[in-house]
């Protein structure tokens, strides 16, 4: 994905240098929605993360439970008489079963979280593959209509930027190649490359 | 009152702060009767936060079994509804 990002980036870039602006916004509103993606795994990798450490934490717990309720046995075995023993043993187990199965539950969840992203993965893989969608910014979590345009507002301004800046430095690039031309130095890139083209295609005709 | 919250973890709970764990348990009844999501959420939350703030966590070599049984954090309105109806989790 992030290579995706990048190749989006240099074809932006080619479109806008042929003046294509059209193709270049295009590219420029898929790389948005790729990084928006890329930033919701970036989340779902910290949440997996923290998991994990949370279930080792647990099994290191349970582990000391148990060693615990091994040594208390023997000791309250030594001390009680059986009918005793067998009561305080049994409390004893209470406590590590408990644990267990808290450890049991926390396991359960974070799987069932595990697979519903994955599901929701495949799902969204597939029907992208498909071709289902045609504004993949349309997929939100659960967002509603407003939340939706909200991100398509800040998602136009993001590439009505990146658009401005590439204008900008394809602009300063091809500068002094305009000023020794028609000398209109402050029109744009764009502008500037098909007036090129026009010159050489003039150009041609007359030869 | 030994209270373990799912998932977490066990914390001893004086006698003193049971009838403001109990107030809480009711308003989270409550919550969950009237489908309330946002106030359940809100509720259980500071539940949660009584618990470890006011509690005493118990250590890991001791081995006692819980008198409530707290659902995991991210438990969610649906779930919470068949632990928080009644009495709910503490009796009163």
């Amino acid at each position: 994905m992030q290579q995706q990002v990048v190749k989006l980036d240099t074809q932006a870039r080619q479109a806008l240098a042929a003046g294509q602006e059209d193709l270049a916004r295009t590219a420029l509103e898929r790389k948005n929605v790729l990084q928006t993606d890329l930033q919701g795994l970036d989340t779902q990798i910290a949440q997996l993360e923290q998991q994990q450490e949370q279930m080792t934490a647990s099994e290191q717990k349970l582990r000391t439970k148990i060693e615990q309720f091994r040594s208390k046995k023997e000791v309250i075995k030594a001390q009680y008489s059986a009918a005793e023993a067998q009561v305080r043993i049994s409390e004893a187990a209470t406590g590590v079963g408990e644990e267990m199965a808290d450890v049991g539950l926390a396991m359960q969840r974070a799987l069932d979280k595990t697979e519903d992203m994955k599901a929701r993965a495949d799902a969204v893989g597939e029907l992208e593959a498909s071709g289902t969608f045609e504004d993949l910014t349309a997929l939100g979590s659960g967002d509603d209509d407003i939340d939706r345009q909200l991100k398509q507002l800040s998602s136009t301004s993001e590439v009505d930027a990146d658009l401005a800046k590439m204008k900008a430095e394809l602009g300063t690039g091809s500068a002094p190649k305009g000023e020794l031309g028609s000398g209109g130095g402050e029109s744009a890139a764009p502008a500037d490359a098909a007036g090129a083209g026009e010159q050489a295609g003039s150009t041609e005709g007359q030869i | 009152m030994i209270v373990r919250i799912s998932t977490e973890g066990q914390y001893e709970i004086s006698d003193s702060d049971t009838a403001e764990l109990n107030e809480l348990d009711n308003e989270a009844v409550a919550s969950c009767e009237s489908s309330d999501e946002a106030h359940f959420h809100e509720v259980f939350a500071r539940l949660l936060a009584m618990v470890r703030t006011k509690g005493t966590p118990v250590a890991d070599d001791e081995l006692v079994g819980s008198d409530i049984i707290l659902p995991p954090p991210d438990v969610s309105l649906e779930e919470a509804k068949s632990e928080f109806q009644g009495e709910g989790l503490i009796p009163g």
